[in-house]
């Protein structure tokens, strides 16, 4: 109420501000369709002169189209098996008491705190023993199980009211079918935080696919774009920008999509 | 189907001989077992991919493994705290130390700053567009790295970027951002903060719902200043959220090492590389064993600060 004396002055400041902030988008989508010659002008132009789609042709004389495909396939598994995997541990450590389950539970929070390089190494050193490295599963398997995925299911499941789990018991459902038909129909808005969460995490994930996706039949976007760029198409800025598009239009639909789900999400796990 | 040998269980249970003791002992027993099969899937590839992982790494950083030993982890020598002696008295290593430290000292508090006043801005000042703003302050945080990196450093071309266009109309002659040792790891620390803040935004968007909106009103009929009100009413209130801001915000920083990796290889001279990037430089070097040790040092720090940060929160 007190707050709301000069709202047009904070609108204007908001709106600058979202302005500065998207820029470097709005600038790459209008990038993306210009020609080489334009985007080397000086000064630059704002709106393509004659816009043309020929960079995003360029791109997909390359096997994009290949490289997409392994990036939503590598998400879609990642995804999937962090919904199941760390729901299941997650209710079991929310509402069932058995042997060790503190001790693992420490566990797992203290891994939410160890630098992705720790385990880095040990984990390359793995795929390659195991004879997968440059193999679409060795992208998807170090990913499965994340420390936050449980941490934040079992935030989710803890909410829930135990008095569903004695129902059950009194109606005399098992333990186990508790946990598949009782609790895990109610769980649609943590996984909706959950699987956008990892899908974006997989689909953005560059590091690891650059290291161990040795051979272009298991590249995914952001590796093949990291490659082109360093390469001698590193001021090829109409590819460049294209690819950038390509990466983060999809990301953006599925976003915008998802959003609320996706704050809500991230807010509640950020207070509890 | 995974049900079967529960459901099966329980009716063994004689009726009226369910005498509460055993009744719950058995019960006991069926809901251990349940929480454990549950917990299997998750566990066992835990240990295969991170625990066991976390675990060889600080072997290995007491090692002289490198990238020949693949093959044969368990040939390799002792060398008790040769690594970290190496990681100490190498220049680079303490280069990519003090960059870490100016990068984390500089952008934890610009990310909570610009965090805070856009969450401010939208969960007070205005009542239309509100998730607009949101979704385009958060556009960015959703966004690939690699793309981030061609855009911004399309953005930041010394000849026709827009950045160095835009001061040229104020009469500024811009500077090469990144081939400018002065310039460079400030233009990461902004690249850093414009990718960023988003999440901490959102994050305080839900702590300032916990602020009692009768006390501002109140407080402001006895005169209080929006600053006064803001430092002894606001701040109080969303301390916990602050604390948890504050403490993810520097495990990730303290980690910095995408935005150099893809904008400037650690360039121009050592001047962006950091301490994780440097690490990453060893692995690729084939010093295992260097390369762990280091990321091991990281790790001591992370845990260090975010202890300290827990005591100075906690204190009042």
């Amino acid at each position: 109420m007190i707050e709301r004396r000069r709202p047009v002055i904070t609108y204007l400041v908001l709106t600058a501000f979202l302005l500065l902030v998207i820029t470097p988008f709005i600038w790459m989508v209008l990038g993306s369709l210009k020609s080489q010659g334009e985007l080397l002008q000086v000064p630059p132009t704002w709106l393509p002169e004659q816009p043309t789609l020929d960079n995003f042709q360029r791109l997909f004389e390359r096997p994009f189209g290949r490289y997409f495909w392994n990036s939503t396939v590598v998400a879609v598994a990642v995804t999937v098996g962090n919904l199941v995997f760390s729901s299941m541990f997650g209710y079991a450590l929310a509402h069932l008491s058995f042997p060790g389950k503190k001790i693992l539970f420490a566990l797992v929070l203290a891994c939410l705190m160890i630098p992705g390089l720790v385990t880095f190494i040990p984990q390359y050193v793995l795929v390659v023993n195991m004879g997968i490295a440059g193999t679409l599963p060795a992208l998807i398997l170090p990913f499965l199980v994340q420390p936050f995925s449980v941490f934040l299911m079992r935030q989710f499941f803890l909410g829930l009211p135990r008095e569903l789990l004695e129902a059950g018991r009194i109606d005399g459902v098992g333990e186990i079918a508790i946990f598949f038909r009782i609790y895990l129909p109610l769980a649609g808005p943590a996984f909706a935080t959950l699987g956008i969460l990892t899908f974006l995490g997989s689909w953005n994930n560059f590091l690891w696919p650059l290291v161990v996706a040795s051979s272009e039949r298991t590249y995914t976007l952001p590796v093949a774009l990291a490659l082109i760029s360093t390469g001698q198409n590193q001021t090829d800025y109409g590819l460049l920008l294209a690819g950038a598009t390509l990466i983060v239009l999809p990301i953006l639909v599925v976003f915008l999509f998802f959003q609320r789900h996706f704050i809500q999400g991230i807010a509640t796990t950020g207070i509890k | 189907m995974t049900a079967s040998p529960d459901t099966r269980a329980e009716p063994q249970i004689p009726r009226g001989a369910g005498s509460p003791p055993r009744g719950r002992s058995r019960r006991a027993a069926g809901e251990a077992r349940a929480g454990l099969l549950l917990s299997l899937p998750f566990l066992v590839l835990f240990l295969v991919f991170i625990a066991w992982p976390v675990l060889q790494s600080m072997i290995m950083s007491f090692t002289d493994m490198r990238i020949s030993d693949i093959r044969t982890p368990f040939a390799v020598e002792f060398v008790g705290l040769e690594n970290y002696r190496t990681a100490f008295s190498d220049p680079v290593f303490r280069r990519a130390a003090a960059n870490t430290a100016i990068f984390v000292l500089l952008g934890v508090p610009l990310t909570i700053t610009a965090g805070l006043a856009a969450a401010l801005a939208l969960d007070r000042g205005v009542s239309r567009l509100r998730s607009v703003f949101r979704i385009g302050f958060y556009t960015p945080v959703i966004t690939s790295i690699v793309a981030v990196a061609v855009v911004w450093r399309f953005l930041l071309q010394p000849e026709n970027g827009l950045v160095n266009t835009v001061l040229g109309w104020v009469g500024i002659d811009g500077p090469n951002w990144l081939g400018d040792e002065r310039t460079a790891l400030l233009s990461l620390v902004a690249m850093a903060v414009w990718r960023n803040f988003g999440t901490s935004m959102v994050i305080f968007l839900a702590g300032l719902q916990a602020v009692d909106r009768q006390l501002h009103e109140a407080a402001a009929l006895d005169g209080a200043g929006r600053w006064q009100r803001f430092r002894h009413i606001t701040l109080p209130s969303i301390r916990p959220t602050m604390l948890f801001v504050l403490v993810t915000t520097s495990i990730g920083y303290l980690q910095f090492f995408e935005e150099p990796f893809v904008m400037t290889s650690g360039g121009p001279l050592n001047a962006t590389i950091s301490a994780s990037m440097y690490t990453y430089n060893q692995f690729g070097f084939g010093n295992y064993g260097v390369a762990g040790a280091m990321a091991y040092l990281t790790f001591l720090v992370i845990a260090l600060v975010t202890l300290l940060q827990f005591r100075l929160m906690r204190e009042k």
